[in-house]
């Protein structure tokens, strides 16, 4: 089918399912950093001291102000290319980190202030008083975190949860510019031997659709099987 | 022998909880100010009062889930200030607390709900921990209900789960903040008579609730609070008496002329 294209097909095709990988490898980096930051920050800003939860907030405010593309590009040459340095000049050699791992952790920063504003509204929806029945059986306050509130939280963090994949999963894109050869990388590349724009970009849409259908009904069927009756809302009784 | 001393010697047992002197403000306004009582061990009491008199923030502040500004608790001769300084929680524990709308946790059983906290909290094993459960699950007559989400359990069914998990962590002494107020009047019968139960099983009670029918024949105290201070305290013949002009049995009477009983 690709035969008029000049290239080889099974070579083209496997250099794209590459590609795939590290898209997938983007995403699942960025939701669990998003996670690893996002779940904290948001006890933080509900149950930590004033101070904390005024830096909290100006992480979410940070993160969310400033645009995808310039975050990956002032992390990338700005953190990274210090911590170069400080390795050339300490060990003597020059070490390149991957721009995969800048990607990662760029949109793994974004994603954590954009989740935090996930959690802090499930923890803040969860019946109140729980909190206080926790305690008064002697529970300590991260005893109460992990097993009351974050099993509920976790639950109905699933739906929004879902949505910031959707969104997160094509604001990886952008990680191409850095020469993350994930999908577009390849595709722009191959775009470039071939000179055929239309069919390429209407594969990369496909993929990226592909990969977004197949979170979302996975994260789906995770919200199903772990429902509780009368936690949340049931879709079948609204 | 100074009067104070006097009284100590003649003190047969030191009470197993007391309260001495308790004030607490919320919000620049003074909820309690200087509340002062004590249980005997088996010792049940019921405390009465309107709706904002402290009732709520008393049982609250015994329990250090609010910290008094002033004053202190002493359980079985131990201070809560000289514990919270280190472990606040294993005071907690020592205490069972039951709530008006019975704070059950949405996410686990009836069975969990009630070993969670044995499992997680006092480290049992699994095993020993829903043993337990399952006990006392039992005692309040739930035994066909282990696998039910709160949500599938009905008011009163919940409140019984509530005590189970009180229960389950044998406390010293319970708290009751107004257990039947959430109730439909049907429901209400199952969970007194569970805490009927109780009292005659020997457990130590301090109890908020309206009511006094109920709370007349089990109780051997009353204590009356009103606007943060503990106004009148006797015995439920006493202070109900019909000839009585206490504040509490006027109280008293516009309960039972609202319920026309």
């Amino acid at each position: 089918m690709l035969a008029f294209l000049d290239i080889p097909i099974v070579e083209s095709v496997l250099y794209i399912i590459r590609g795939t990988g590290y898209t997938v490898g983007l995403i699942v980096g960025a939701m669990a950093t998003g996670l690893i930051i996002g779940l904290p920050l948001a006890a933080i800003q509900i149950f930590g001291p004033r101070w904390s939860k005024a830096l909290a907030a100006l992480y979410v405010w940070f993160f969310r102000g400033i645009p995808i593309i310039v975050l990956l590009f002032l992390f990338y040459f700005g953190v990274f290319g210090f911590i170069e340095k400080l390795l050339k000049t300490y060990s003597g050699y020059n070490v390149a980190l991957p721009p995969f791992l800048a990607s990662v952790t760029a949109l793994g920063l974004v994603s954590g202030a954009y989740q935090s504003q996930i959690f802090r509204g499930t923890i803040l929806s969860l019946h109140r008083g729980q909190f206080i029945a926790a305690k008064s059986l002697g529970f300590s306050t991260i005893g109460t975190v992990f097993h009351i509130i974050l099993p509920q939280a976790l639950r109905l963090a699933i739906p929004a949860w879902s949505n910031e994949y959707s969104i997160l999963l094509k604001d990886s894109a952008v990680a191409y510019l850095l020469g993350t050869m994930e999908i577009m990388a390849r595709i722009g590349h191959l775009v470039s031997i071939t000179h055929r724009h239309v069919p390429f970009y209407l594969l990369a849409g496909l993929l990226y659709f592909l990969l977004t259908h197949v979170g979302v009904v996975a994260l789906k069927a995770l919200e199903r099987r772990t429902r509780i009756p009368g936690l949340g809302n049931d879709p079948q009784e609204v | 022998m100074t009067f104070d001393q006097l009284l100590t010697a003649t003190e047969p047992t030191p009470p197993l909880m007391e309260v001495r002197n308790i004030s607490k403000s919320l919000g620049g306004k003074l909820i309690l100010d200087d509340v002062s009582l004590s249980l005997n061990r088996g010792q049940l009491k019921v405390l009465i009062g309107p709706s904002g008199s402290g009732k709520s923030t008393l049982l609250q502040c015994i329990h250090f889930l609010l910290q008094p500004d002033r004053g202190d608790v002493i359980l079985d001769g131990k201070s809560a200030w000289e514990m919270s300084h280190f472990n606040i929680c294993s005071f907690r524990q020592k205490i069972g607390m039951i709530f008006q709308d019975f704070n059950l946790f949405d996410h686990l059983t009836a069975l969990d709900n009630v070993a969670i906290a044995p499992r997680k909290v006092k480290g049992l094993r699994r095993t020993e921990a829903y043993q337990r459960a399952k006990e006392e699950l039992a005692r309040v007559g739930l035994s066909d209900k282990f696998d039910h989400y709160p949500a599938q359990l009905s008011g009163g069914q919940k409140q019984r789960v509530s005590i189970a998990r009180a229960m389950a962590m044998d406390p010293k002494i319970m708290l009751l903040d107004e257990p039947t107020s959430a109730l439909d009047p049907e429901l209400i019968g199952e969970v007194l008579n569970v805490i009927a139960v109780l009292a005659k099983g020997g457990m130590t009670m301090l109890m908020v609730t309206h009511q006094i029918g109920f709370a007349r024949h089990l109780t051997d105290e009353i204590i009356f609070m009103e606007a943060g201070r503990v106004v009148e305290q006797g015995s439920p013949k006493f202070l109900l008496d019909d000839n009585s002009e206490s504040r509490t049995a006027l109280f008293c009477s516009h309960l039972t002329e609202l319920t026309g009983r």
